[in-house]
């Protein structure tokens, strides 16, 4: 039972060459937990209507809402959110939704975090808020990517894992820097070894639905229960 | 090759948290359910939705077997919790932006 707000288009910020953050402003928004989605909906002049998900990328910031997107190639909806929608026009939201796929920094114990390429958008919303929290628990993410191009809060990353008990890796999968000690290609288990121990470490895992797949599987392989392991797909 | 293999790219049940919103007081995806084929314990948010046409269809994660389906039309909603149950129709407000 819930209604939809409208959202006015603030700011828009590239990440990669396809992947933008968007910032809105939504009059009485009642904030959001780390983790979870908007709907967006789009309604063109003759009325036809479009509804997609969108993570929120930070922690509630009164009226400010973030969303990441990755524009999709021949995507109906967010090809144009990502490029087209005029800063200070408005689409609608609603939301927060899902409770599931959610942390807060009131949780102890270490946190892992799974990211394929735009999945990193709901997992940036945890690391941000346990970089705001006094705790000290480990918080480790992984980002699987594709080349040093596709790397989405780079600058932020770089100085959260300089300061904090935050450790950030990036996983390439196509192309590396010069000097790279992994090889190129995807997720394995070998990424998973020197990670927090399985028995109280709790694991988020978001992406494509390929590699969220593929996670999933590595994690259980590599101890963690599937109690602790929470998974949202992108399709 | 059953209906679940045909389609191997799903959402999790997290992705029904806004379309089922709009009929639920609380959030559905943490509500808990055991499959009455296999008896797998899951909560919405870890079943496998399929879609969106011609509707999210809802299934066990262990089984495949369907959970529940929801269809979204401009002036109502249509649901169906388990397979062959009938599909309740819901009215959806119509607000114009
Ligand atoms: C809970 C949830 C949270 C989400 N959060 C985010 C988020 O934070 N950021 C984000 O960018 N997206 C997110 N998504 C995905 C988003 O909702 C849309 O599905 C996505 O933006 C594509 O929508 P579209 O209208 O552009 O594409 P559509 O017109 O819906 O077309 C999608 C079609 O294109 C195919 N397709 C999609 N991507 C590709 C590709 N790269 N190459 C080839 N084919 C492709 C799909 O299989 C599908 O058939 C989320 C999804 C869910 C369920
Ligand atoms: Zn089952």
């Amino acid at each position: 039972m819930r209604g939809w707000r409208r959202a006015r288009l603030t700011g828009r910020t590239k990440q990669t060459a396809t992947g933008r953050t968007l910032v809105f402003e939504v009059p009485r928004w009642p904030g959001h937990r780390p983790g979870q989605h908007v709907d967006v909906r789009l309604t063109a002049a003759d009325g036809y209507q479009a509804v997609r998900s969108y993570s929120l990328a930070a922690p509630a910031d009164g009226e400010r809402v973030e969303l990441g997107v990755q524009a999709a190639p021949g995507g109906e909806v967010s090809p144009y959110l990502a490029d087209d929608l005029p800063v200070g026009a408005e689409v609608e939201v609603t939301g927060p939704l899902g409770g599931w796929f959610v942390w807060t920094p009131q949780e102890a114990g270490p946190l892992l975090l799974l990211a394929g390429g735009s999945g990193i958008v709901p997992l940036m919303a945890m690391v941000r808020a346990r970089l705001a929290s006094p705790s000290d628990e480990p918080c480790t993410l992984l980002h699987s990517v594709r080349s040093p191009d596709d790397v989405w809060y780079a600058a932020e990353l770089d100085a959260a894992a300089a300061a904090r008990h935050v450790r950030v890796r990036h996983l390439w999968t196509r192309a590396a820097p010069e000097g790279a000690a992994r090889p190129v290609g995807r997720l394995t288990g070998a990424d998973l070894r020197d990670l927090p121990p399985p028995a109280d470490c709790r694991c988020f895992v978001c992406g494509p639905t390929g590699f969220v797949e593929h996670a999933g599987d590595l994690l259980l392989a590599a101890g963690y229960a599937p109690g602790r392991i929470r998974t949202e797909r992108f399709g | 090759m059953n209906e679940h293999d045909e389609h191997p790219l799903h959402l999790d049940g997290n992705a029904l948290a806004g379309p089922l919103g709009e009929v639920f007081l609380v959030d559905p995806t943490t509500a808990w359910r055991r499959c009455p084929s296999c008896l797998r314990p899951s909560t919405l948010a870890e079943l496998h939705v399929y879609g969106p046409e011609p509707g999210l269809t809802a299934r066990c994660p262990g089984c495949a077997a369907v959970a529940l389906r929801v269809v979204t039309q401009p002036g109502h909603l249509w649901l169906q919790l388990g397979g062959g149950a009938g599909a309740f129709r819901f009215s959806r407000p119509r607000i114009m932006p």
